[in-house]
């Protein structure tokens, strides 16, 4: 095991003399202090963290129809969204809506890269916020490197202290809205004031709150390194005209210290002075300088630092810029790049994202929201009756989506002489649904010996928009 | 309660189980302690086709820290569920225990409203629409299956919304016809009645009974010969809710419609069989299915 000979031909020069040594099991992680920065995409990042969360915390305080507009009740198996009432018959659009997600993030990968990851994905929304609170306790990143490796004391345990503190506070925030979107809110709260909530909503709540607490405060970008899937399969969907953050070495290079009033092509030196703001602001700690990197989740703050310290020292900014592969090798204007976006792989995924998000809202606005199923009892085929009348019984289901209470009347067809022996009008309470036996009868002789399609409509007393219909089979024995 | 043959297998799964999950403890405990070159390129030093180097990176904290908890939860979980060997577990968890379990949680949630129910007489509760649907629901899920869904029955199952109760339809008859079942037995006849063609003459009188249509000479020669029906099926053919005998003088075929069905019961005899429902169905459940039965043939008259 100490083998520390070279057998490499033409391979990495290795030291000379190599001694062996323990290499640790793991490796104390270096914790990632992400300079605080500001600038045009910066802007944009806030603006799409107060946008999310505005919407993620403000949805389950609003009400509709006297109860919670967003609404997943989980027990009744019915998702209320404002006006939908949606049960789990209508999973189909949910199936719908994850393709759309998924068309989608192909659509906006292939344009311009890992905009999710950078301004919208939670993991780094929530590690920008604790972030944010961390430099509100600590200060900014040289402060905090400086209390890290600081010794222990008094000052040093109350920040960390307070910092945890709003951290879980937070994150209790988190996990107890979550857990309002099914169950509602306001019972929520009062129940969290009286200490009487249930066992599977605490659970929830900190079950939740933790994962917030620990992804945001702990694991951040080991997430995006290690255990997203998108990081790696990005370069599936990229292709030269994909908007990606990119150094432009051919400017930079050669890189150095210089003075301001320099003449830069005497001094053979490219724009890049070698301040290395670009990797202290970054959060997954890479430096963009080496070209595009699977950690690199496209968030802008190399671009937003690297303009910043450009004006100061006078040079045109975009040193560090969202461009295109081809844009960077073939120097193209903005205009040129602007022309590749309409490529046939965008437009493709175009075309399918809009036919089926057409689809599924079509589906959705002519959506009846009155279900029937009809199934024969089991019991018996057919049965005689009194006078020779020929009897088939049917096990009919119906649900009522709407809110309001709905009277409903029964028909049935397919057969001369066809009649319901049993209740034929019945009503159901909001989002109500019962089953209930269903009797038909045909006279004796009316049809031949065996198995007839009938067809079998309930109907809403006085709305006649409101029906379904199925098919069933009558039987008449030999 | 063993499943296999010979006890040796119980120790042979709990040993390598136990052992297995130890093993993981070394084999983590066994990589801090190995010596590796330290390259400046952090690889193995092993070059193949070239340039293909094997790098040798330490593994991340968080992860080494996980594969220590589930091996902990390995150990605690064997030790307080059934998984090293026959060993039963620290909280005595059994699949069927589990099932107990919730049919009791189920009950006692349910009993409240059950509770209620069992203080109101049957009349009170078939007026009871939220009873009722109650009813409905053990009706369906326990009933149906042979009465059909519409309580009308089929062959050899009694139609529950009529007025023709063989064991009585009374509130208290009907609970226990549900809750201890009946057996109806009609023993073969054939040699009591007398010869075949007396048997076709008893069937025709037996038809006469009820107004349906028959051969009146045979009607009348077998007159005499009911009189073997006599002891079950009272003088007139009312029928005898104690023994379950039923009523011939309505027009109601159990068991099929025609002479050569009579001829047949008379000569083979019937059993015919009610399952008892205390074993699926506590009282109270079926106190209210009583009421829900008992309703469909006293419907108020509105």
């Amino acid at each position: 095991m100490s083998d520390t000979s070279k057998k490499s031909s033409g391979g990495p020069a290795a030291a000379t003399g190599a001694k062996s040594a323990i290499i640790p099991i793991f490796l104390e992680p270096e914790k990632i202090h992400p300079r605080s920065v500001s600038g045009f995409f910066s802007n944009w990042r806030w603006l799409t963290v107060w946008i999310t969360q505005i919407v993620f915390y403000g949805l389950p305080w609003l009400n509709w129809n006297d109860r919670q507009a967003v609404l997943f009740d989980l027990e009744a198996r019915t998702f209320y969204l404002f006006n939908l009432v949606l049960f789990p018959h209508d999973l189909i659009y949910l199936t719908g809506l994850l393709v759309i997600s998924a068309l989608a993030l192909f659509l906006f990968t292939a344009v311009a890269g890992r905009l999710w990851c950078g301004f919208a994905c939670p993991q780094t929304v929530y590690t920008e916020i604790y972030i944010w609170m961390e430099k509100l306790v600590e200060g900014d990143r040289s402060a905090r490197l400086r209390l890290d490796k600081s010794s222990h004391s008094f000052a040093k345990f109350g920040k960390k202290t307070l910092k945890h503190g709003l951290w879980i506070a937070f994150a209790f925030w988190t996990g107890f809205t979550f857990v309002g979107y099914f169950t509602p809110i306001d019972e929520l709260g009062q129940a969290v004031l009286q200490a009487s909530l249930g066992p599977w909503q605490t659970f929830w709540l900190l079950f939740y709150g933790f994962a917030t607490y620990g992804n945001a405060g702990f694991l951040r970008e080991k997430i995006c390194k290690h255990m997203c899937p998108y990081a790696r399969f990005q370069s599936a969907m990229f292709d030269k005209d994909t908007l990606i953050v990119t150094y432009d070495e051919q400017r930079g290079e050669p890189r150095g210290g210089r003075s301001r009033t320099a003449d830069l092509s005497a001094l053979k030196l490219g724009s890049c002075i070698d301040c290395t703001l670009c990797v202290q602001v970054c959060p997954t700690g890479i430096d963009i300088r080496n070209g595009l990197q699977y950690e690199c989740i496209g968030c802008g703050s190399c671009a937003d630092v690297c303009d910043e310290v450009m004006d100061k020292v006078g040079y045109p900014k975009g040193l560090v810029r969202f461009t295109t592969q081809n844009g960077l090798e073939q120097g193209w204007s903005a205009a040129q790049m602007w022309r590749r976006v309409l490529r046939p792989r965008v437009l493709i995924y175009s075309a399918i994202l809009l036919l089926i998000t057409v689809a599924l809202f079509t589906s959705l606005y002519l959506r009846t929201p009155l279900k029937i199923d009809v199934t024969r009892d089991s019991s018996l085929m057919s049965r005689m009756v009194e006078r020779g009348y020929i009897e088939n019984v049917y096990r009919l289901r119906v649900l009522n989506a709407t809110e309001q209470v709905q009277h409903y009347h029964i028909t049935v067809q397919g057969l001369p002489g066809l009649l319901i022996d049993s209740e034929a009008h019945f009503s159901l309470e909001p989002t109500g649904s019962r089953t209930q036996a269903l009797t038909l009868r045909v006279p004796p002789g009316s049809s031949p010996a065996g198995a007839h399609p009938i067809r079998i409509t309930v109907q809403a007393d006085g709305d006649s928009s409101l029906r379904a219909e199925t098919d069933s089979i009558f039987m008449v024995p030999r | 309660m063993s499943d296999f043959t010979s006890e040796f297998w119980h120790y042979w799964i709990a040993g390598v189980t136990l052992i297995s999950i130890l093993a993981c403890f070394v084999l983590l405990w066994y990589s801090t302690k190995v010596k590796v070159a330290a390259n400046e390129d952090k690889s193995t030093g092993h070059v193949w086709d070239e340039n293909l180097v094997e790098l040798d990176n330490p593994l991340p904290k968080w992860w080494v820290y996980l594969f220590v908890v589930t091996l902990l939860f390995a150990l605690i979980y064997g030790l307080l569920y059934p998984m090293f060997g026959k060993f039963p577990g620290l909280l005595g968890w059994t699949s069927a225990g589990q099932y107990q379990a919730e049919k009791d949680a189920n009950l006692a949630e349910v009993a409240p409203k059950f509770e209620a129910f069992a203080q109101k007489s049957v009349q009170e509760l078939a007026a009871d629409p939220m009873a009722m649907q109650i009813g409905e629901s053990l009706f369906m899920n326990n009933c149906a299956v042979c009465h059909a869904a519409d309580a009308r029955g089929s062959l050899t199952f009694p139609n529950l919304t009529d007025k023709d109760w063989i064991w009585g339809g009374e509130a208290e008859a009907i609970n226990v016809s549900i809750t201890q079942g009946r057996v109806a037995v009609m023993p073969p006849l054939a040699a009591a009645v007398g010869t075949p063609e007396d048997v076709t003459n008893v069937a025709h009188y037996v038809l006469s009974l009820s107004g349906a249509p028959h051969d009146s000479v045979r009607a009348a020669a077998g007159k005499a010969n009911f009189a073997s029906c006599i002891a079950c099926h009272g003088a007139q053919g009312l029928g005898n809710t104690a023994i379950g005998a039923p009523n011939l003088t309505d027009d109601i075929w159990l068991h099929g419609f025609g002479v050569d069905v009579i001829v047949r019961q008379i000569n083979e005899g019937i059993t015919n069989i009610m399952p008892p429902q205390n074993v699926l169905l506590s009282e109270q459940q079926i106190h209210v299915l009583t009421a829900y039965v008992w309703g469909l043939s006293n419907k108020p008259a509105n």
